[in-house]
């Protein structure tokens, strides 16, 4: 084994010539100096960030501040509707067996169902309908009930993990104090099974993240006389793809961090209890 | 002390609190309770004994309905309590149990275990509720625990607590499944004189043991447990030294062997 101080020397010098490489392959190459004027422009990204309505450029920088409200909404609506489908699931006796059958349906229908297609499914179906109120929404709307009925999907598989997690004695005791099935899973069940399963949570949120930029398919079509005047087309540069990647960046990095960081400490915890 | 109200009633209740017919069970094809024919009087502390898989939990799961049973009939104060049309929560409530593993919850302080059920099963207030369990926990010696989590307690102060938690809903009958198996020998002591404290104060109880010498000291009775039947019962002094039968003795013989006699 190596001792201490000389392993940080090795990983030091390891890393520094491994990202020189890189650098240094980026810098030379043939086309290095276009990439950098097309796709790392400070100027082009501070007009993307901004937005210049005279020009019929929009702002990166709304656009992403929409999609965090689009996000932030998704969320509360997933979790709730993921939480009811998981609760559904686990309720026993033949009196609930048609909705545990429909939560079934439901999770493998829209695990199985690419996410884009469900977009566009609702985003185009739903007006091609030509309903009242339901068929006049945005492309924001369609595109996150898309979402919400997608994730909720997964998520509720998320919680159902963690509602089988918690052994069946506690819900044997609980039941023995007198409380009903439902009040065993909701005092007992559930707030151990949702401890449990928030570093997992966390990890599909930090999808939702980036997949509600998938909504933006539908803006671009349903409205598709302003797709033309969105800023790449018209200056035919990148940056702001770029810039928009870079802000998904910022969210997601942080939050995937976290993830292992909790994870990590329940495994710690695990460890030093013992498995008692 | 516990039942210092419950013995003063005890002229009013019927004298069988539980009556065991014929109940059997089975898991798969497997018979683990063949016919037991058991009746428990008021205020009686009845020893279960014998081998591992004998059926000792099954038949206490089945009188507190944790699992229903294939046939015969159980009755509490003379109410079938495995006639469909019972109650379940209703029959809990009058019969606390007690687990081998504690079964804790977790995620709530002390204090929040004791009093779960009694808020949410008999809707006391939350203030009446604490005001019980900080009296139950002071009775054994966990007052300074009532706010830390099970996982901060050793093993015989959370089976204290176990205990205390099933006692908050003022149960009529107590069922204790091997409540000291779990615990170093050094904690056995403890949980045992909570578990004789109950008995003087006339708690009826129906409990699984393999502690023989505790059996011998507490009990009114002793039932030995064999192959799904109740093979042999009788007082503690004529089980433990006269046994009639010799499978009984046979078991007997085991545990002295085993050093825990
Ligand atoms: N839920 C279950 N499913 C299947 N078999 C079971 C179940 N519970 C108990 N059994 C079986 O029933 C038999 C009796 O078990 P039980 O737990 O009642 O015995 P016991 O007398 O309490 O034994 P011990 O002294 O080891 O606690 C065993 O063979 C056991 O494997
Ligand atoms: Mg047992």
């Amino acid at each position: 084994m190596l001792g201490g101080g000389r392993a940080v020397v090795v990983s030091t010098v390891s890393t520094i010539v491994f990202f020189g490489l890189i650098a240094a392959a980026f810098l030379f190459a043939p086309g290095s100096a276009q990439v950098r004027q097309e796709f790392f422009n400070l100027h082009d990204m501070k007009v993307a960030l901004v937005g210049d309505p005279s020009h019929g450029v929009f702002s990166v920088g709304e656009a992403f501040l929409r999609n965090i409200e689009m996000f932030l909404i998704g969320e509360v609506l997933i979790l709730a509707l993921a939480l009811l489908i998981a609760v559904v699931r686990q309720l026993r006796g033949p009196v609930f067996f048609p909705l545990r059958l429909v939560a079934i349906a439901y999770t493998d229908f829209f695990r199985g169902v690419p996410l884009i297609l469900v977009i566009y499914t609702i985003g185009f179906g739903i007006p091609a309908l030509g309903l009242r109120v339901v068929s006049t929404q945005s492309a924001e709307v369609y595109g996150l009930a898309a979402l919400v009925l997608s994730y909720s999907a997964y998520v509720s598989e998320v919680y159902r993990a963690g509602i089988e997690s918690v052994h069946e004695s506690q819900t044997a005791a609980a039941r023995s104090l007198g409380l009903s099935q439902w009040q065993a899973l909701r005092f007992v069940v559930l707030p151990q099974a949702v401890r449990r399963v928030i570093p997992p949570l966390l990890n599909d949120f930090i999808s939702l993240q980036k997949d509600t930029a998938l909504v933006a398919i539908l803006g671009t079509v349903i409205e598709a006389n302003r797709a033309a005047q969105i800023y790449s087309s018209y200056a035919f540069n990148y940056s702001s793809f770029v810039l928009a990647a870079l802000m998904f960046l910022v969210l997601t990095v942080p939050l995937a961090r976290f993830t292992d960081h909790l994870i990590a400490r329940d495994r710690r915890r695990r460890q030093a209890g013992g498995g008692r | 002390m516990i039942g210092a109200e419950r013995v003063g009633a005890a002229a009013a209740e019927p004298s069988e609190a539980i009556r065991l017919e014929g109940v059997r069970k089975a898991f798969g094809g497997d018979e683990v309770l063949r016919g037991i024919d058991l009746s428990v009087a008021t205020h009686e502390v009845i020893c279960l004994i014998g081998a591992s898989g004998s059926g000792k939990s099954t038949m206490l799961r089945c009188v507190n309905l944790l699992e229903p049973v294939d046939g015969g009939r159980i009755l509490l104060w003379g109410e079938d309590i495995t006639s469909p049309a019972v109650d379940v929560n209703a029959v809990r409530r009058q019969i606390g149990i007690v687990f081998q593993s504690f079964n804790l919850f977790p995620h709530m302080s002390v204090l929040r275990n004791v009093t779960l059920a009694p808020i949410r099963v008999l809707r006391m207030s939350r203030r009446e509720a604490d005001v019980r369990a900080d009296e139950l926990l002071g009775r054994f010696g966990l007052a300074d625990k009532r706010d830390d989590y099970p996982d901060r307690l050793s093993g015989g102060q959370q089976q204290r607590v176990a205990i205390v938690r099933a006692l908050a809903m003022q149960p009529r009958i107590m069922l204790l499944d091997e409540v000291t198996s779990a615990l170093d020998p050094e904690l056995v002591a403890e949980v045992l004189n909570v578990i004789r404290e109950l008995a003087q104060a006339g708690m009826t109880m129906l409990i699984a043991t393999h502690e023989m010498g505790f059996a011998r000291d507490i009990a009114s009775r002793v039932c030995f447990l064999d192959q799904g039947v109740i093979l042999e019962q009788g007082p503690p002094q004529r089980i433990f030294t006269e046994p009639r039968e010799e499978r009984t003795r046979r078991f007997l013989q085991s545990i002295i062997e085993a050093g825990r006699m």
